[in-house]
């Protein structure tokens, strides 16, 4: 078995053709596999976004982050890039579908692509995740407690952001959704209202809600990290991708 | 939880960045995950000066307790000097 993964920085033609920083890595190998699309959190692409790369990799995925900040300038680290764009509200949700579109052709055109795409997105990018679900044609996506997806943020915000429930007919995927129970953004209720939505769609989808878990309960490098919810849906992630992102 | 909700002001003198002292020209706070203090929410305050580019940034992230020290000490500097001493007002008429 040949587990040797190849990791790095790259360029892709982002929406309307914008040259997006993008984050790759994929396995040496072989084999045919299925490329996953990582959309980052809102404060950016950062250390632990790339780190979920590789981790795709190593598990036999094609796997890329683009940096969806990467209009507000080259050579701009990337928390100050974050900071510039949550001025701004955000990035617009077509600029997004534009820019995962891109991301994911570029995943499409690597030598022994499969043809099978799956998103995955954390924080904000559970909402974008969704969005691009029902915006393109993907085959699997993972939303990781991604708000606003249900619920209309507090009008005083002034992020760029709907609700995107009128968008669930639309919804081209199989969705994997893990969230934590204690979390606020998206609260249980939301959560249930989604789910429901989907259900009366007649759209596959599998929701995981988890007991001592808050927002961003993957995040390693953050005191809201809880390993038993982690654990548990890594596992899930890669049973689902497992499932939908095969040849 | 991400709060996503950004309370924004225009501000008006300088800060040293990265790349050394810049004009500020605007300013965003916000509760939020940090980028680097090791905290689950923090008190954010980004000094900013959008025309000279996204780098132009001074970033600070505090605990609600040290964020609420801080506006105590702010109040407390300001009220022991004359008032309107340090007002841009005063500064752009003495200039």
């Amino acid at each position: 078995m040949n587990d040797a993964i190849w990791a790095g920085t790259i360029s892709v033609a982002g929406h309307e053709n914008a040259e997006l920083e993008a984050y790759l890595a994929r396995p040496l190998g072989e084999e045919p596999r299925g490329g996953v699309v990582v959309i980052h959190h809102m404060p950016g692409y950062d250390e632990a976004s790339k780190e979920i790369v590789r981790k795709f990799a190593a598990h036999g995925y094609a796997a890329v982050c683009p940096n969806l900040y990467s209009r507000e300038g080259a050579g701009v680290s990337p928390d100050d890039q974050a900071a510039a764009a949550r001025a701004k509200g955000g990035i617009p949700d077509e600029q997004l579908v534009g820019d995962v579109a891109g991301a994911a052709a570029h995943l499409n055109g690597l030598d022994h692509a499969n043809g099978k795409i799956g998103v995955i997105g954390f924080c904000s990018g559970g909402r974008q995740t969704f969005l691009a679900a029902c915006s393109l044609q993907i085959d699997a996506a993972v939303d990781c407690y991604g708000a606003f997806v249900v619920n209309q943020p507090p009008a005083e915000s002034g992020m760029k952001v709907t609700s995107l429930l009128s968008k669930a007919p639309d919804l081209s995927s199989p969705l994997l959704g893990l969230f934590g129970a204690d979390d606020s953004f998206p609260g249980p209720e939301e959560v249930a209202v989604l789910a429901a939505e989907l259900e009366k769609l007649g759209k596959e989808h599998e929701f995981h809600t988890y007991p001592d878990a808050g927002h961003a309960f993957f995040a390693v490098d953050r005191p809201s990290y809880r390993p038993a919810a982690a654990v548990d849906g890594w596992k899930k992630i890669f049973d689902f991708y497992g499932r939908h992102l095969s040849a | 939880m991400c709060t996503y909700l950004t309370q924004k002001i225009e501000l008006d003198g300088a800060a040293k960045g990265a790349a050394g002292w810049f004009t500020l020209s605007d300013g965003a706070v916000y509760v939020d995950h940090p980028y680097h203090a090791t905290h689950e929410h923090t008190l954010n305050i980004d000094f900013t000066n959008p025309g000279e580019g996204p780098s132009a940034r001074v970033a600070v992230e505090l605990t609600e307790e040290a964020a609420l020290a801080l506006v105590e000490a702010i109040q407390k500097a300001l009220a022991a000097a004359p008032p309107g001493l340090a007002s841009g007002a005063h500064a752009r008429a003495a200039s």
